[in-house]
Parts: structure tokens; sequence; C-alpha cells
């Protein structure tokens, strides 16, 4: 038996999984219900962000939380589909890493963007 | 002592006249403090010679007597009578082939026990004369958990990748393949490595963690393949690098 190649994605599922579970929750809270509730006032207005964001130190931050992210997300449908039963683990892993790989791209398109 | 009257469905099936498994009722005059191998014991020795279990040591020692109770994975000496209600069914552990009533044909996870060879590789032989190998608190601390495993095959029995996929070598075996690893007196980390790090092996698990919640020894089978699987994972990038093992 050969040593498996699973190890690659494996290290993006965990590095993605201490991403979602520590950082995710405080962006989801700072970027989407924060700023809904009124809470901060100004400071999470679009220029002040747009400006945030400009840092390529954050770009180069969010870079890492999304596609880490996208890649955590993408192994666990692969082994969810694997638990429902679908027996097709080759196809499953172009489709999912496809898409983590086209997610990833898009991430780079648009931080460079702004 | 009080006496209670238990009601046990017990799943029967003698391959040489039985068509296929089926529930024999029996109804056991139980002692409060009894487990479920006591039960079993009583109907064996009383009620009906043919029932076919194993078991040895009543102690959680032997890990002879594991069986499906009310459909969990239990050893049946550590299954206390007070923790049921007055019907409780008991069947073979589930994910194995029965060989006859409770008793399952095992040779699978022998065989995979073997492939990732659980006995110590020194680096070099040491003759009787030049004593023991020393070790510190620490050291006998890393692997100690992992040696604690009875091979009862509850974690097989509740693992739903096992159940899912059989060519996968499955918790008890992969904790064991660790616990050698993590031995300091061991070198054999490289010779387990391809049955351990390939496709059937950690990389099959999908760290439900069932193995873990069933273990009666408090092995954590999740844990052990977790920690392989970091490691394996280093050695698997580090292999690409100049001067790495292939």
């Amino acid at each position: 038996m050969a040593r498996s190649a699973k190890a690659v994605p494996w290290f993006l599922f965990a590095a993605g999984g201490t991403v979602i579970a520590f950082i995710l929750p405080v962006m989801i809270f700072i970027t989407g219900i924060a700023p809904a509730i009124g809470l901060f006032g100004d400071a999470l207005s679009y220029e002040t962000m747009h400006a945030f964001v400009g840092n390529w130190l954050i770009k180069l931050i969010l870079l890492g939380i999304i596609v880490l992210a996208a890649w955590h997300a993408a192994h666990r449908l692969r082994v969810c589909a694997h638990d429902f039963g679908i027996r097709a683990d080759g196809a499953v892993s172009i489709v999912v890493y496809g898409l983590a790989a086209i997610a990833s791209a898009a991430t780079v398109v648009a931080l460079l963007m702004i | 002592m009080s006496e209670r009257q238990i009601e046990l469905e017990v799943l029967r099936y003698r391959p040489e006249m039985d068509d296929k498994p089926f529930f024999q009722t029996y109804s056991v005059p139980c002692q409060e403090e009894w487990v479920v191998l006591d039960a079993l014991n009583y109907v064996k020795d009383e009620m009906d010679r043919t029932l076919s279990y194993r078991w040895s040591c009543h102690m959680f020692v032997c890990g002879s007597c594991g069986m499906a109770i009310n459909g969990e994975p239990k050893l049946a000496c550590k299954a206390f009578l007070r923790d049921y209600q007055t019907k409780i069914r008991i069947e073979p552990l589930s994910n194995f082939p029965i060989e006859r009533d409770l008793v399952i044909v095992q040779d699978d996870f022998i065989e995979k026990l073997e492939s990732v060879k659980p006995y110590i590789i020194p680096k070099q032989e040491k003759p009787i004369d030049q004593g023991e190998y020393l070790q510190t608190p620490a050291q006998l601390k890393a692997y100690k958990q992992y040696s604690m495993c009875i091979n009862c095959l509850l974690c097989y029995s509740a693992c739903p990748q096992y159940a899912l996929e059989e060519k996968f070598i499955g918790p008890a075996a992969l904790a064991l393949a660790h616990r050698y690893n993590m031995d300091s007196r061991d070198v054999g980390r490289s010779a387990r490595e391809h049955v351990v790090a390939s496709h059937d092996g950690i990389w099959a698990c999908s760290f439900v963690g069932a193995c873990s919640q069933v273990c009666p020894k408090d092995v954590d089978p999740a844990g052990a393949i977790q920690q392989v699987k970091f490691t394996s994972a280093v050695d698997y990038l580090t292999s690409f690098l100049p001067g790495g093992k292939r």
C-alpha cells in the first residue's frame, strides 16, 4: 500500500477548521451582524472598510482566512459525500476541490482589484 | 440483595440448523448487582446449554465479551443490569459476520492488527544479560494510554467508516500502531507507515469519534488517529524536500 496523497488536502482541511472555529464567527459578527444592528457607528462604513482592506497586510490575512475556509469546506463535503454513500471519490474530489480552487482564484482577483 | 426478573432477548444463530438469525427470549431471575454477563451465564448454566458467547475474565481485562446491548456496543461484564429496563436486547457486535449466536468472526481484525506490526521494533536487539530498557515516566506517559487496548472490537462495531469501508484498517489497530510509534524503545514507524498512512489507513477515518465513546478502556483511538494524521501529513509533505524520506 502506498502512502496516500490525502495528506495535502487534509492539511488545508485542518488549518481551515481552526480558522473557521476561531476566526469566522467573529468575522461574521463584525462584518455582518454588528453593522446591521448599528454597533460601532461609522467605523464600519463602506469607505472606512474599503480603505482598511486596501492595506496589503489585511489583504494577505483575508486571503488566508477565505482560502483556508474554502478548502476546509471542500474536504468536508468530500467526506460527507462518502458518508452519504456516494461511491465516486475521484469525481467528487474533482468537483469540490475544483470549486475550492475557483473560490481561491476569485478571492485573489477580488483582493487585487481593491 | 433484591431479585429482579429480566427478559433477555438474545439473537440466536446456529449455522448448521438455523436458516437465519432469530431472537429467543429468556426470562431470567437476576440479582440487582448483576451485569449482563451474569444473566447470560445463568441462562447457560440453568436454562439453555446451547447458547454460545465468548467470555473469560468478568472484569474488563480480557476483552472477550463484547456484544451489542440494546444496540450499543458494550462489554457484557461492564453492563450493569441496574442501568437497564426489564427488557434487554442482546446481539452480536455489528460489522462482523456471526460465527454462532453471539460469537463473531474476528479474522478481519486479526489480519489488520498483524499488518501494523503491533510489537516493539528495536534499533538493535539487546542481549538479556545487558538488562532492561529504561524509560522515564514521561516516555511511558507518551504511549501508556494507547497500550490499554484489550482488542474487544467495540470500536470497530461502533465505527461508521468501518461499516461503509471494509478495507479500513480501523480504530484499534491504528491506535496500537500509534502506541508502538510513540514508544521510545521502538524505531518501527517507517515500517508501519505504508499501512498506517495509506488510503485505507488513517485517511479513511473522518473523525466521527464513536470509537472513543464506546471504548471501555478510555484508549481514545480517534485521538490517536488524529495525531497520526498530523505526523503522517508532515512526513508526506517533507518527503518532497531535498533530503526527505521517500
